[in-house]
């Protein structure tokens, strides 16, 4: 590992100048991702400029009737709060099944937002990667893929954005705030016409539309109605503690046997926290029956681009979105 | 007064209730500080990369500690907070640590390895559930947390038992917790 410099300015201001000012710093929380890419290699910065301290640790409620949580909140308090539990049960499931314990005492909203690909080629530094070293390459494609992107991917990266949290609040529409050297703004997470995440196109190194310097402070979630009703389910390889091979957060209003709105969202099949716009559409007025829901999921995947090895995804992402919308509908009408 | 272009800072942990000065480079762990600089070997270093959870300590006291992986911990970021570790569990008088005793009652360990990091991250699990967090094994996000099997599995999936010692640590944490007051 590269040796490192280590400071804790007494406000974010100064962080901010800290990072803006020198190309090789970039922010600490919570550590448990950053940490370990400086161990594999895959990150390399000459100084960490720690906001643990800084970064606002509360959950408040909005005037508007949402939630806005403060970028420094720990995964761990996030899912126990009382509010997100009864208000927003999308979200504390979504966080509750991501990592373990451990790491969730560590890991914070902010840093969770911003974690890497668990790409096997972008974490073994003996591999080309065009998101660890652009212009390099992809073995992905003619490789392992199979927990890889289906929907999103580009020619030149394929990886899949590892966030269980993220998938939910891009579901609940979430609103990234963000300071940095040319002053505060808010971002949506998903929002129709972009947000936070990039799809990587041919540069799949820029992940996010933060610039240099800019720091993520806090997460709002606005107000929704049905959101009480609203559920995440992640299947993967093992019961526990392993990333998703397929996820899905969804919240529904359903009233006398008809889907009035929905929200839903897919993780672990594309580069971003995947918002289902299509398939919303097509739910929106129409009856809450298998038959309807499977129809959604066709629309969302009919965009699908599978390689040989993940496109069991297609018939999985559909399965897993058929029973919690059979779920939701059951449970909210 | 340390600059951004030191790579090492004169720092003090705090280790189950000792503070020890030290001057360290910024790459070292927590758990690295603990074993090599420290002495205190009984947390373990298993995988290094927060996967396994041999490495597990508490940080913020015994009760009402967090339970955190001590190798994805840098210690220039835990100067200051209290940490406790296996060596802390223990009454000063040598009594061991319920969980330290049910373990040994259930023989709940076969090379002794992840133990440890399992007994550590049980204490605090138990601490998580009476403040009535939820786990992702609880049907119920609301109501109060009643730890059977699969609620204990779960909440301790990130301490992971090569020998498959896994059905006696069930037992030993479930005796723990029955006993609780």
């Amino acid at each position: 590992m590269r040796p490192f410099g280590y400071l804790t300015p007494p406000d974010l201001g100064g962080a901010i100048a800290a990072v803006t000012g020198r190309p090789g710093a970039t922010f600490l929380a919570g550590g448990t991702n950053l940490v370990d890419l400086m161990k594999l290699g895959v990150a390399a910065p000459d100084l960490l400029v720690d906001v643990t301290g800084l970064l606002p640790d509360r959950i408040e409620p909005t005037a508007a009737g949402g939630l806005r949580i403060g970028a420094g909140v720990r995964n761990s308090d996030l899912a126990a709060d009382p509010r997100v539990r009864a208000g927003f049960p999308v979200l504390a499931r979504a966080v509750l099944t991501g990592a373990s314990g451990q790491l969730r005492n560590m890991a914070t909203v902010g840093g969770n937002l911003l974690q890497r690909t668990r790409c096997l080629y972008f974490q073994d530094v003996t591999k080309p990667c065009n998101k660890r070293v652009p212009g390099s390459g992809c073995p992905a494609r003619a490789g392992d893929h199979r927990n890889l992107a289906i929907l999103g991917g580009s020619p030149h990266c394929v990886a899949t954005h590892p966030s269980d949290m993220a998938v939910a609040l891009a579901a609940l529409d979430a609103v990234v705030h963000i300071e940095g050297p040319a002053g505060p703004r808010a971002v949506p997470i998903a929002g129709p016409f972009g947000g936070l995440y990039r799809l990587p196109g041919d540069r799949p190194d820029r992940e996010t539309t933060l610039e240099r310097g800019d720091l993520i402070t806090a997460v709002e979630i606005p107000p929704l109605a049905y959101a009480g009703n609203s559920a995440y389910r992640k299947v993967r390889d093992r019961t526990s503690y392993a990333f998703a091979v397929v996820s899905v957060a969804a919240a529904t209003d359903v009233a006398g046997g008809v889907v009035r709105d929905a929200r839903l969202a897919i993780g672990a099949v594309a580069p971003v926290p995947w918002r289902a716009r299509a398939a919303e559409r097509v739910l929106a007025g129409r009856p809450a029956t298998s038959e309807w829901f499977g129809r959604a999921a066709d629309a969302e995947l009919a965009m699908a681009s599978p390689l040989p090895d993940n496109a069991f995804k297609l018939t999985l992402v559909r399965n897993v979105v058929v029973r919690m919308l059979g779920e939701l509908a059951g449970a909210g009408s | 007064m340390t600059t951004a272009d030191d790579t090492s800072s004169e720092l003090t942990l705090v280790v189950n209730g000792t503070a020890h000065r030290l001057r360290l480079d910024h790459r070292t762990t927590l758990l690295d500080a603990l074993r090599e600089h420290l002495g205190l070997t009984g947390t373990k270093k298993g995988c290094d990369h927060g996967q396994c959870g041999a490495c597990t300590v508490l940080v913020g006291g015994l009760v009402g500690g967090r339970r955190v992986n001590s190798c994805l911990l840098l210690a220039v970021m835990a100067q200051g907070a209290e940490i406790t570790t296996i060596e802390g569990l223990a009454a000063a008088d040598g009594e061991l640590h319920p969980l330290q005793a049910a373990f040994v009652e259930r023989d709940a360990l076969q090379c002794g390895y992840c133990t440890p990091g399992q007994i550590c991250s049980a204490a605090a699990m138990l601490g998580e559930a009476a403040a009535g967090w939820p786990s992702a094994a609880s049907a119920s996000l609301t109501s109060p947390v009643v730890l059977d099997a699969a609620e204990i599995r779960e909440r301790m999936s990130g301490n992971l038992c090569r020998c498959g010692a896994y059905v006696n640590i069930l037992a030993a944490i479930t005796d723990v917790d029955r006993a609780a007051p």
